[in-house]
């Protein structure tokens, strides 16, 4: 089988997408961690349009945008662990929510890059986008389930991110954003998600995560304080 | 409706002007698939648009056997995967669809954003700037062609694939673009020969040829367009 090498970064949601579906595939693979402030000539190579992370290099071949990536490796690696259903129908309205994830889930991010009003208008946008998935995406699953039934999907991937990522930017930035009371399928779907075979044992830790976020956020606001001046 | 060749009830809620409604219609005439085309009020939103697709309350949506699909290039993978006897959209390797469903995401995330903001522009500057993006994006485009398309006709090949419905169902909207704005050369015989060449190709195409709406329609269309958006954006 053709080598498999992943460029990303530490603690990436997007690179831990990529990272979980390799996992549950039980794929082999390199990690190469990239630096972002000094760019890579492989990823430059591998991602000329967007120079960004994760990118999946199979065979020589590079493939970018984590979304894209977890189709190939379905495609590409179709005998174990199915990450899609198998009708049409079923994959089309998986796409619809992986595409939502992937237009809706950026103003969660703003929350712990900001202060104040800017905050209160990133924290709005995120309670409202997930209502929408509290009623029409995570309204669908049956109790004990995920997006891919028994087993965790390609959507269940898009939007794992939300459960330990937001709680690590909850915590740093003072705000609660997902009230269990107000969510309660969403948050039910995420401590499942968060135990689940193979992730559980692949998730950053918690507290790794919430002192990354913290330091993040300090130099982000020191940044923007120090450009108003 | 009459059985349609065991292809059960098609429906595409959209609008002629859309170039986001034009791929499935494009899709469907690959496939040879007939529907009934419902088209909705400019202005206005129809209950069954409004039931079919709750989230996003957008065209297009394919109706199949009632069962609605939303977002266009999602539904062309969905027609192509269910009429999977026709024609073909997508490529068969792996590699080859990443790529494919990359340039596709790329035309809607960073390219089409661009069209909007030349043509709904309230300063020059804006507009310029706008501009100056859309030809970045059609040399990295032209540059895409040549490789994907291998000294073929289209990205697909010999046939339409789907980058090529992708972003060939922006073409009316780019020739009209091209005119709002005195003459600005986004097709450019010089700086982009072939895509040029892979424009008229697909413009005639059967299955494209009916499905793309003439320059002088879209420009008289967007005159409405640009007056909506300009007059939404004075009273936010």
């Amino acid at each position: 089988m053709a080598d498999v090498k992943l460029l990303g970064t530490w603690p990436s949601p997007f690179s831990y997408r990529v990272i979980l579906a390799l996992k549950l595939k039980g794929i082999d693979y390199e990690y190469i961690e990239q630096d972002l402030s000094n760019k890579s000539p492989l990823l430059l190579q591998s991602n000329p349009v967007y120079k960004k992370i994760p990118v999946l290099i199979h065979g020589g071949n590079p493939i970018s945008e984590s979304m894209t990536i977890l189709q190939y490796i379905d495609e590409s690696w179709p005998e174990t662990h199915p990450l899609l259903p198998a009708d049409p129908y079923g994959r089309a309205v998986a796409r619809f929510w992986i595409k939502f994830a992937e237009e809706k889930l950026s103003s969660a991010s703003m929350i712990f890059r900001t202060s104040g009003e800017e905050q209160g208008k990133a924290v709005r946008e995120t309670v409202e986008v997930m209502e929408i998935l509290e009623e029409h995406a995570f309204g669908s699953l049956k109790e004990k389930g995920f997006f891919g039934g028994e087993k965790v999907n390609m959507v269940d991937l898009a939007y794992g991110v939300m459960g330990r990522w937001f709680d690590a930017i909850e915590e740093c930035s003072g705000v609660k954003v997902i009230d269990p009371l107000k969510f309660p399928l969403f948050c039910g779907w995420a401590e499942r998600f968060n135990e689940a075979p193979v992730i559980r044992d692949n998730l950053p830790g918690r507290k790794e995560l919430v002192d990354f976020y913290k330091r993040r956020r300090e130099m982000m606001l020191a940044a923007a304080a120090a450009a108003s001046n | 409706m009459a059985n349609n060749n065991n292809n059960g009830d098609v429906k595409l809620i959209g609008a002629w002007p859309s170039p986001f409604v034009m791929r499935p219609r494009i899709a469907l005439n690959i496939k040879s698939v007939e529907y009934e085309f419902l088209q909705e009020q400019f202005g206005s939103k129809s209950d069954l648009l409004l039931k079919s697709n709750p989230v996003h309350k957008k065209i297009p949506v394919l109706l199949h056997n009632d069962k609605p699909i939303c977002e266009s290039n999602i539904i062309v993978e969905y027609i192509d995967e269910v009429w999977s006897a026709g024609p073909s959209i997508l490529p068969s390797d792996a590699h080859d669809r990443a790529v494919a469903r990359f340039w596709a995401a790329y035309v809607d995330e960073k390219w089409f954003p661009n069209v909007r903001g030349a043509a709904a522009a309230s300063s020059e500057e804006a507009k310029n700037a706008a501009v100056d993006q859309l030809k970045e994006g059609m040399a990295l485009l032209e540059g895409a062609y040549v490789e994907i398309s291998k000294g073929k006709d289209f990205f697909g090949g010999e046939k339409i694939g789907f980058i090529d419905i992708a972003f060939g169902s922006m073409l009316a909207w780019l020739r009209a673009l091209q005119v709002m704005l005195g003459g600005v050369k986004l097709l450019d015989e010089e700086k982009t020969p072939g895509l040029c060449k892979w424009a008229a190709k697909f413009s005639a195409d059967p299955a494209v040829k009916d499905v793309l709406p003439e320059t002088e329609k879209i420009i008289e269309f967007a005159k409405l367009l640009v007056a909506k958006i300009k007059a939404a954006a004075a009273s936010s």
